[in-house]
Parts: C-alpha cells; structure tokens; sequence
C-alpha cells in the first residue's frame, strides 16, 4: 500500500530535535498501551505485520500528527474490535460485558522474563536455493502491492547490488494476510545517486533488506 | 480490503476520551475478558523500563574496543557475539553490527516503521520514530547528522541501513583518542545511545569525569 508511513525520502518535515535525557514513556498510559499492545498480541489472534498494517491504515493527517504510542493504542483498538476479543460498546463503558473468543495463548510473566533471552533460532529448510548471490546486480522490482510490503516505494525500479545473504525468513507481505511464505532474504545497497537523481549526495549508500519476490536480476 | 473505520476519529472511544482513557478502557476490558495477564503488563514495563536499553549495548561496545578477537567476531556474526554477553531475543535474533572508520560512516533508520535492536538499546527515543528523521536521512543523511551536532565533510562516505525486515543495526562507533588503558567499564561510559545508532559519535574522554 503507497501508504503516509512509507516515507523514506521525504524532506519536508523540518529539523530533528532530540529530547536529552528522554524518558522510555513519556506519559504513564503509554507504558500500559504498550505493554497492553504486546500482551494481547501473544493470544496468537494476529501477526506482527497484521498490527504494523494497521497503523499505517491510519489516516494520514492523523498518522503525522498522532503521537507514537497513541497510533499504538489505535492499531490495538481496531484489531482487538475486528477479532471480537472487544466492542465498541465495552470499550466505551470500560467494562467488559460478555465473553470473547478463546485467546490461544495467554501471556504470563515468566515468558516475558525469557524474552530477550538469546536463543539459538531454527533455520527454516530453504524452500529453493538462493536465487542471488553477494555482489550480484539486482533491481528492486517496481511492485503493486495492496496490503503490506516491506518493500520501501524509494528503491522500486532502481538498481542494487546485493551486501549480503541473510538466510530464509517468512515473507511479511504474506503473514500480514496469514499465511506463511518463507523466501530467501537479502541486504541490497543502493548509490545514493540511484535513489535521488543528479544533484544528489554523491557519496551515499543506501541499503535495504528485501526478500527474494522483491527483486529481479539485472 | 473492507475499511475498519473513516477519516474521522480513533475507533472504539467517546469524543471525550483522551488515550489515557481510551488505553484504561482497553487494558480493563481485555483483563477483564482474560486476554491479558496483569502480572505479564508489570514484567513488560519493568523489563522495557529497566532491564534493556543502551547500557546494554554500550557493553558490547566496550568490549570490542577492548578486545579485538571479540570485535572480530562481533563483526562477523553479530548475533553470536552478542549472546556471549547474554544478549539476543526479541528485535535482536539477526543482528549486524557495522563498524565506523574515518572516511566510512554508518547510520540506522526504519524508514517504514520503528524498527531497532531492542535488546541492545531498548525502545527507541522519539525522534528515530519521527517523520523527520524517518524521511530525511536515506535522502540527506549529512544534514540530518548536522541537526545532531555531527558535522561529516562531504569525503566521508555514508552508508545508511534501512531495517525493512528483521535484521537489526548496531553501529560500533569509532574509539576515541585518550582512553587508552581503560577498562571496559570505563570505555562504556563513553559510549552513548546516539553512537550506537550513528547520529553521534562517543563521548571524548577528556568530558567524562574518572
């Protein structure tokens, strides 16, 4: 989806100003919408790339002016509405007024305790070799794409070489619609110049991770 | 694709309700359904509060400035090196770390979302999250960098990472002159949250008191 949060490239929103000594939360709800928002994403009713999408369906004008955590709460409003695990009128009394669909897991807090803890990761079988290799050209393919992608509207139709090979991972495009489609994935660098046409930095280099259905042979 | 709502308000809330209300809303209901665990809320809160953040990173950091076999390792598989150190897990299961040398610059960004090596540096302040910096700096990375007080001549080659999948980036920032002997523990108090993402450098060790 050519949605407001695929923004990369866009120069138009003033200077960065950092905050010294930013707190994690800046408002005590945002700490329990976050901790809210991870929790009920472990009752396994919805995938990561199904909540990223819902936050980039906000609204434009809402997405820029929303803070954070508030674009958090709305994309936990409007998945715990369309799963039936809430509705409208229990979230408007703040008070739950019948039973809801089984969750399939329920977060405790040992399992957020093991959270980052580092664990050997299973490598999913490859579902064919890697079609590219390191240092081979590629092209960001130039993809239609209605739902979610990974795929950054900046690099679509330039030209790349791959950095590297980063091993078989499931396509987001496709557990955003739930299903599992697991592909080669790959860092590709693009120059700077490719990107952004003459006048541009010279001495830039951009990379991506895209996976395999993202990229064509050049 | 049905729409979950139109252009107007959040769905789900009165008019009257800010997010304060509208989050004691959802965290009540879904408590009150079973969803959620109040105990699991309190570990989240704790553990992203307290237990992750740039310190975490600032030790890997450290180590690699003080002990060039771990940095080599580092740089080759970051995600090994960085379970020697009991780190990894959740946005830290594919790490890359990229190492700044003078004349090569590395910078972090997720230009799509909010993407960031949680177990190294925690959740991310609000300007990585920001369309400013989201926008800018795969386009002008030397003006965004100068927006931070990083002023890099047009020599210096950049390289920005956009995270658009589930690699993360830690940047190994460069080892300041003047720290020569220290220990590990004194090396990572130079090492700032901003050098990890590459919008700063570490702190000079002459400015860092003994």
């Amino acid at each position: 989806m050519n949605g407001v949060h695929d923004i990369g490239g866009t120069e138009s929103f003033g200077p960065i100003v950092p905050e010294p000594d930013e707190p994690v939360f800046h408002e005590p709800w945002e700490r329990r919408a976050f901790a809210v928002t991870m929790a009920v994403g472990a009752n396994g009713f919805w995938t990561l790339p199904m909540l990223r999408h819902a936050i980039e369906r906000i609204p434009p004008a809402r997405y820029l002016a929303a803070s954070y955590y508030e674009k958090w709460l709305e994309a936990a409003e409007v998945m715990t509405l369309r799963h039936g695990l809430v509705t409208r009128a229990e979230l408007d009394a703040g008070a739950a007024a019948g039973p809801g669909p089984q969750p399939f897991h329920v977060l405790s807090a040992p399992e957020v305790g093991a959270m980052f803890v580092p664990t050997a990761e299973a490598q999913p079988a490859a579902p064919a070799p890697a079609r590219f290799a390191r240092g081979d050209a590629v092209r960001a393919r130039n993809l239609r794409r209605e739902g979610h992608t990974r795929l950054p509207r900046y690099v679509r139709g330039r030209l790349g070489r791959v950095m590297a090979v980063r091993g078989v991972l499931p396509l987001d495009d496709a557990t955003a619609l739930g299903r599992t489609e697991l592909q080669w994935c790959y860092t590709v660098a693009f120059a700077g110049p490719e990107l952004w046409g003459e006048g541009s930095d010279p001495n830039l280099t951009v990379s991506i991770e895209a996976w395999e259905s993202y990229l064509e042979p050049a | 694709m049905a729409h979950d709502h139109g252009d107007g308000d959040p769905p789900g809330h009165s008019h009257l309700s800010g997010p304060a209300a509208r989050a004691r809303a959802l965290e009540t209901v879904l408590t009150q359904k079973g969803y959620i665990d109040p105990a699991a809320l309190d570990a989240l809160i704790d553990t992203f509060e307290n237990r992750i953040g740039p310190r975490n990173g600032a030790q890997v950091v450290a180590r690699a400035w003080a002990d060039p076999a771990y940095r080599a390792r580092l740089l080759a598989d970051g995600t090994a090196a960085i379970a020697e150190l009991g780190f990894g897990g959740m946005e830290g299961a594919h790490l890359s770390v990229v190492e700044n040398v003078p004349g090569r610059h590395n910078v972090v960004v997720c230009t799509l979302c909010s993407c960031y090596p949680w177990p190294l540096l925690g959740l991310p302040p609000n300007w990585y999250k920001s369309a400013a910096y989201r926008g800018r700096v795969v386009i002008e990375p030397r003006r965004v960098l100068a927006d931070f007080g990083l002023h890099l001549p047009e020599s210096t080659a950049i390289h920005v990472w956009d995270s658009t999948a589930e690699q993360r980036y830690l940047v190994l920032p460069e080892r300041p002159a003047g720290a020569e002997g220290w220990s590990e523990e004194r090396l990572a108090a130079l090492v700032t949250r901003d050098s990890m993402i590459g919008t700063g450098r570490a702190l000079d060790p002459a400015a860092v008191r003994p």
